[in-house]
């Protein structure tokens, strides 16, 4: 039987740090033209602690995805690198086969992301049995698990994917996610696609989970109520780049970066008597093809002056844990600490 | 697009280089020595030697294969061993010839095939829809000698109407009925494989198109359907053309057979012959200008989808 | 029989009125009853949400307002009136006069609902053509002015652009100029920001929020996101099963939810403030639209349900002015008669 790897670096060691990830995907060369690539996620670093739900925002394109393909290390980073409770991944630390066996994934889109042909109990006990655990062990493992994600067994194990709703397909999704002894739950997405109803069930159940089994949380959302409802930090990304990362109150409380207030504004009011008037951004955000120079929010931003072209603005941190990458926000705390 | 096109202009260059080669390659790993087919058995060596240097045989095969495609590019293609003469004046009458029926075969096809393709996927599931793809199962799978035989026992041999044989009069081509007619029975024959492959890529094009988001948005204008019938062939044309390009060019090397029975002079007649008499040069040389003719057809259908279909324009 | 909304009842005639509205497909497998009786009254200038979760039959009933589903495997039946043309007697001809000039559609997709190989300009031009004969030039530089007027920048530059070459934002924009392209006097728009970021969301739905108020059209919103209603309604239709199970205006609907769906869906919805708490979930999933069960359609997962639940299809009762519920469970049938059945 598969046992949970141990904890090796203690509880103030990050369970996953990524140091200076980078992703730049190339375009279709061109002979007339300079190489074109899209910066999908350029240079970012960041920590998930132990027994936390990291949340991770932005809009459509802004690299939310790839940032998980890295982290899971589907895709190879044009830079930087990821190192798992102290052990960086790779040749010389922790063995690619070892880190995927405690770090899984549960993607948007439930249907695609399950073999068609395969039944839910084939599919849950696949990755376990190629681990070596014997069938009989892994279909009783596999009960074990539909039960724990809220799908009895007897109903449901037999059943192929398409026999399923949008959401109990996610169910299955995250009981195979589960199947290995995971510590660390990469989620992209994982409610977008499923009705606010159903929505529910799933994250009440990824909450219950998460302490039953002692887990660490990457949730990614383009919903910014989703990811204030789980997550304890906050990691507000555009355009491939950390807007702006914090424990959740204070981030949603006194969010500093202009793109995280403009982020919070665009909710709906909820109450037609307050309801919006002005729309906080105007335009989409740009091509991360040719993400502006200096601030890559400059475009969009009404704070926006000369200083924010020419230069990247530097992490600012505003409160402990709580930073911002923005010129404004520095010279602000710089004023006030004069 | 213009970079586009240019680009693409200069990828042929290499495929039409390395398809030279082939061809090229073809008399040289031919068993026997190209001369035993020229010269008879008891020729003395000097002589098969002399004939050699004349023929270039005895360079470097990438010397003779340089002075070859120099030569073939300015349209000498050598002389044909079996008829002595220079080869070049036979093919391009050939050439001219298979074109034109081609041409015929596969425009007549793809009237067909987008006819019975665009009803058949316009009502799909129905009667019609059956019946069309009937007809193309019928046209792709029915040998086409054989249709071409029937085809002339009723309409040469029973009703007397079409000529059977040849390209008519002797002397130059013209466009008249007279010349023309010889041309009905072999065109309908060669345009029986288009038409099934067009009828079935037009049904399949046309039930996706018409289940389009954009077909609804477009009854929601309330546009009649002569204006909904405009958006579905512009948006099945890029690859209607593309399965016809492809058919084209296999029409101008494939019609051996077709050509057989019709007695057509073009290069199926050609290379039937100089299958059957050895003649390498002839042999390599005809299949040196089809497989131009594909590349060529290639390309053109590559950069005509791309004018058509914006998606795939790269700026 | 009269179902009026206060909205309703100051104007005579309504919009939008369309009683007892059913449509069916028939599928190789089973006939799909995807909409089984919906009454909706819309005033000229009035807004209302339809609010659902997939499959409820939102957008079915959205295009059986044009007529729009399939025709082959459609059965609609019922009464509709719009803008005092009955559409369900119109044929083929009319229908084509009537999309576009009275009523016409924004898409939830608008990538797939524009023709990919047609400009922006062409698609808007063609349907200014059609309906009102003026020649292509007037209609391209009528276009350019409904760009401008969804406030899409550079816009003459846009004229010529494919579909796929613009963002989700402005696509969105050039589908609602398309929309507006014919003056229509009912718009339709199913889930118009679904597909879009938050932050271009809000702009859309201002956007429309404003074009409404200055043209004066009459909007039906299709939506499964209650934030978006309370953005642009005037009143809110939550369908389940494809019916209407609670109908009210939206600041009554948001704060007091009377059917034990709509409560449900509103307290499974994560907005802010349920941080730490556990969200109520509605159990069990929506009912399979070729087996409805013979009574309310939301009985299997009402905690509420009684025996008398399972018997009958739950008449629609107002409980306030306005306010109409189809539980009687939740509002006894003393306080009103019935108004429909
Ligand atoms: N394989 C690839 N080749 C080229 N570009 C890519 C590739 N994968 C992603 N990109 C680009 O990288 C950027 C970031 O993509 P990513 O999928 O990470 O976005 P995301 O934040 O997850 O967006 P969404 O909310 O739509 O899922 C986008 O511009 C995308 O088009
Ligand atoms: N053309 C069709 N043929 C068969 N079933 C359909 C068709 N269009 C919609 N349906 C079915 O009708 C039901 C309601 O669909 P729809 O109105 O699109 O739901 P939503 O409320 O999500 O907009 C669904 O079960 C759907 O599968
Ligand atoms: S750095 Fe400048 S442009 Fe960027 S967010 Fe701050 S103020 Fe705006
Ligand atoms: S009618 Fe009965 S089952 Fe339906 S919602 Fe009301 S209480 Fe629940
Ligand atoms: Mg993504
Ligand atoms: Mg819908």
């Amino acid at each position: 039987m598969i046992e949970r790897m141990p904890d090796r670096g203690g509880p103030q060691q990050p369970l996953l740090i990524a140091r200076g990830l980078t992703k730049h995907f190339p375009l279709s060369k061109s002979l007339m033209r300079r190489r074109e690539v899209v910066q999908a996620v350029d240079n970012i670093d960041f920590s998930v602690m132990k027994g936390e739900t990291l949340g991770i925002v932005g809009e459509s394109g802004c690299g939310k995805s790839t940032a998980s393909r890295l982290i899971m290390q589907l895709i190879e980073p044009t830079s930087g690198e990821v190192i798992f409770d102290g052990e960086s991944i790779g040749r010389s630390g922790l063995s690619l086969k070892k880190y995927r066996r405690q770090v899984q994934m549960v993607f948007q889109d439930s249907y695609s992301s399950l073999n068609p042909r395969l039944t839910i109990e084939e599919s849950i006990s696949y990755a376990p049995m190629v681990h070596g655990v014997p069938k009989s062990k892994a279909i009783s493992r596999t009960h074990e698990l539909l039960e724990a994600v809220g799908l009895a067994p007897s109903q449901y194990a037999r059943r192929y994917p398409h026999e399923l709703s949008g959401g109990q397909r996610q169910r299955i999704n995250i009981a195979r996610a589960l199947a290995l002894h995971p510590r660390l739950i990469v989620l992209d997405e994982p409610v977008s696609a499923l009705d606010k109803s159903v929505e529910a069930q799933v994250l009440n159940l990824l909450i219950d989970l998460k302490k039953q089994f002692d887990l660490t949380y990457i949730f990614i959302s383009h919903d910014l109520n989703v990811v204030e409802h789980v997550a304890d930090r906050v990691l507000v990304m555009y355009l491939g780049k950390i807007a702006e990362i914090g424990p959740v109150d204070s981030l949603f409380s006194d969010p500093a970066h202009p793109y995280t207030q403009a982020l919070l504004d665009s909710r709906p009011s909820m109450d037609p008597s307050r309801r919006r008037t002005e729309p906080p951004l105007f335009g989409d955000p740009p091509n991360p093809i040719n993400p502006p120079s200096g601030c890559r929010f400059r475009t969009r931003c009404r704070k926006a002056w000369g200083l924010c072209a020419e230069q990247p603005p530097p992490f600012h941190q505003i409160k402990p844990n709580h930073s911002a990458s923005c010129h404004a926000v520095a010279l602000e705390a710089e004023r006030v600490s004069e | 697009m213009l970079e586009y096109t240019l680009k693409r202009i200069a990828y042929t260059i290499p495929i039409g280089l390395a398809v030279s080669l082939v061809c090229f390659m073809l008399v040289h790993i031919s068993p026997g020595d190209p001369i035993d087919s020229i010269v008879p058995p008891d020729t003395p060596t000097e002589v098969i030697e002399q004939i050699r240097a004349e023929y270039g045989l005895d360079r470097p095969l990438p010397v003779q294969y340089g002075l070859w495609l120099s030569r073939a590019l300015q349209g000498d293609f050598g002389e044909s061993i079996s008829k002595g003469r220079p080869i070049g004046p036979d093919l391009w009458v050939a050439t001219k010839n298979s074109l034109m029926l081609a041409a015929f075969g596969a425009t007549l096809g793809f009237v067909i095939g987008c006819v019975l393709g665009g009803a058949a996927g316009a009502f799909r599931d129905s009667w019609i829809d059956k019946l069309c793809l009937g007809i193309a199962l019928f046209g792709v799978s029915v040998p086409h000698y054989w249709l071409g035989m029937v085809l002339v026992i009723i309409f040469s041999v029973q009703l007397n109407l079409l000529p059977s044989m040849g390209m008519g009069p002797t002397g130059p081509w013209a466009w008249d009925w007279d010349h023309l007619r010889f041309l009905v029975l072999p065109a309908v024959t060669l345009s029986l494989i288009p038409a099934g492959l067009v009828t079935r890529t037009v049904r399949g094009l046309v039930s996706d198109i018409m289940g389009q988001d954009y077909i609804t948005t477009l009854r929601g204008k309330g546009l009649r359907t002569s204006g909904i019938v405009l958006h579905v062939i512009k948006n099945a044309a890029p690859t209607t053309l593309a399965v016809m390009g492809l058919q084209l060019a296999s029409l101008l090397g494939g019609s051996i057979l077709v050509e057989a029975v019709f007695a057509w002079p073009g290069t199926g007649m050609l290379l039937n012959n100089a299958i059957f008499q050895r003649d390498l040069p002839v042999l390599q040389a005809t299949t040196l200008v089809l497989a131009f003719f594909f590349v060529f057809l290639n390309l053109i259908v590559d950069l005509a989808q791309t004018a058509l279909d914006p998606r795939m324009r790269r700026t | 029989m009269n179902m009026a909304s206060p909205a309703t009842a100051a104007s005579p005639t309504p919009l939008v009125r369309a009683r007892d509205l059913c449509v069916s497909f028939a599928t190789p497998r089973a006939t799909v009853n995807a909409v089984n009786g919906v009454n909706l009254d819309l005033a000229q200038g009035e807004s209302l949400c339809i609010l659902g979760e997939s499959g409820s039959g939102k957008s079915v009933t959205l295009r059986a307002l044009m007529r729009l589903n399939p025709p082959k495997r459609t059965v609609v039946t019922g009464e509709l009136n719009v803008a005092n043309q009955d559409v369900m007697q119109m044929t083929q001809a009319q229908l084509s006069q009537y999309r576009g000039p009275v009523v016409s559609m924004i898409f939830q997709e608008p990538l797939s609902a524009l023709d990919p190989v047609f400009t922006i300009g062409h698609q808007i031009a063609e349907a200014i053509v059609r309906h009102e004969g003026i020649s292509r030039k007037a209609a391209r530089a009528r276009a350019l002015s409904l760009l401008e007027l969804v406030q899409i920048p550079s816009a003459a530059r846009r004229l010529g652009a494919y579909p796929h070459e613009l963002s989700g934002g402005l696509r969105q924009r050039a589908m609602i100029a398309m929309a507006l392209s014919c003056n229509p006097r009912l718009l339709l728009a199913d889930e118009p920001t679904t597909a879009l970021d938050a932050t271009v969301q809000i702009q859309i739905l201002l956007l429309l929020r404003k074009l409404q108020r200055e043209l004066g059209m009459g909007v039906i919103f299709v939506t499964h996101d209650i934030g978006v209603a309370s953005e642009v309604a005037d009143r809110v239709a939550v369908m389940y099963g494809g019916r209407v199970v609670e109908e009210a205006p939206v600041e009554i609907l948001i704060r007091s939810p009377r059917h034990p769906y709509t409560s449900g869906l509103l307290g499974a919805t994560v907005h802010a403030g349920t941080r730490g708490t556990r969200l109520t979930t509605i159990p069990g999933a929506p009912p399979d639209l070729a087996e409805l069960p013979a009574g309310c359609a939301f009985a299997p997962r009402c905690t509420r349900a009684e025996p008398g639940c399972h018997k009958a299809v739950p008449p629609l009762l107002e409980v306030t002015a306005g306010h109409h519920v189809r539980c009687p469970v939740v509002c006894p049938a003393r306080i009103q008669a019935p108004i429909n059945v």
